[in-house]
């Protein structure tokens, strides 16, 4: 299925990210990472270490809310797999992200932006495979 | 203080993610699919976001703590092994069949769509199953240490 190429809107929306991503390191000192907002909001340390992973969340929440106030149209979502796909796409992610200490936000973008040497071979490796998976879900199974 | 710049943060990341097009499993898939239906976009929010985030990180690294905290919670682990490249894979295999990764799934519970719930559920399983999976594997290496 074909989607619109968007360059205006993608890099804008990649400035915001990477705006967010300084913020948080000025203000709190942390990496934007969503793996690991997710992983200590599941398995707290503290109650101050929930409370500002929870306010975070909220405020992504709110995030494409903010943008149907603004465009009056919410975000569009088109999931091109079967629910059963999204499950077990969604365990394997979790499982991934856990051992790989992070996805695209952490790794991707903070880890590269530090030029992390673990951040850019794990960008690298799951770049490859989401390719890899993609070639043989859409081109060899056919779906 | 915290808690009001932590939800502003997250504010402006989700609107970041929702506007760049990350929130859509349609078009995440499609800026992998070379062979087919191909959209470059993607590659446009990780410039944008990269050279914001590397040029702010020089201003702010340097800084001797961040304006709310102690100091700068930075990872320590060097090593790259097959803890960080097995599971990285595996993030990627998961990606590529749900469309979906963390950072834009989670914004995208804010459309209030079941499927981002779904697989936001399942990505906490994973997690919950990882660190189980974790705490077995580390048992016998603590057994033949001692």
């Amino acid at each position: 299925m074909e989607t619109v190429f968007t360059p205006w809107q993608s890099l804008g929306g990649g400035v915001l990210i990477g705006t967010a991503a300084v913020l948080l390191m000025l203000t709190l000192g942390r990496i934007m990472g969503a793996t690991g907002i997710l992983a200590g909001l599941v398995t707290p340390v503290s109650r101050d270490d929930f409370a500002w992973r929870l306010a975070i969340l909220l405020g992504m929440v709110s995030g494409p809310l903010a943008v149907m106030a603004v465009t009056g149209r919410m975000p569009e979502i088109v999931v091109p797999g079967s629910p059963a796909l999204l499950i077990i796409g969604g365990l394997i992610v979790g499982v991934g992200v856990t051992f790989g200490s992070g996805c695209t936000s952490g790794h991707g973008i903070c880890g590269m932006a530090r030029f992390s040497k673990r951040s850019i071979a794990a960008t690298l490796v799951f770049m490859a495979t989401t390719t890899a998976t993609v070639f043989i879900v859409r081109h060899v199974v056919g779906a | 203080m915290r808690l009001i710049s932590a939800y502003l943060i997250g504010l402006i990341f989700g609107v970041g993610i929702a506007v760049s097009g990350m929130m859509n499993p349609a078009k995440v898939l499609n800026f992998f699919d070379f062979a087919g239906s191909w959209d470059p976009s993607l590659i446009f929010v990780m410039a944008g976001g990269l050279v914001v985030a590397t040029l702010g990180y020089r201003f702010v690294l340097p800084r001797p703590a961040p304006l709310l905290g102690e100091r700068f919670m930075l990872p320590q682990t060097r090593a790259i092994d097959a803890r960080l490249i097995g599971g990285s894979a595996v993030f990627g295999i998961g990606w590529g069949l749900s469309g979906f990764c963390p950072g834009g799934a989670l914004p995208a519970l804010g459309t209030g769509k079941l499927d981002v719930y779904v697989f936001v559920a399942a990505v906490v399983a994973g997690i919950l199953l990882a660190k189980m999976l974790n705490r077995i594997g580390s048992r016998p290496a603590a057994l033949s240490k001692a």
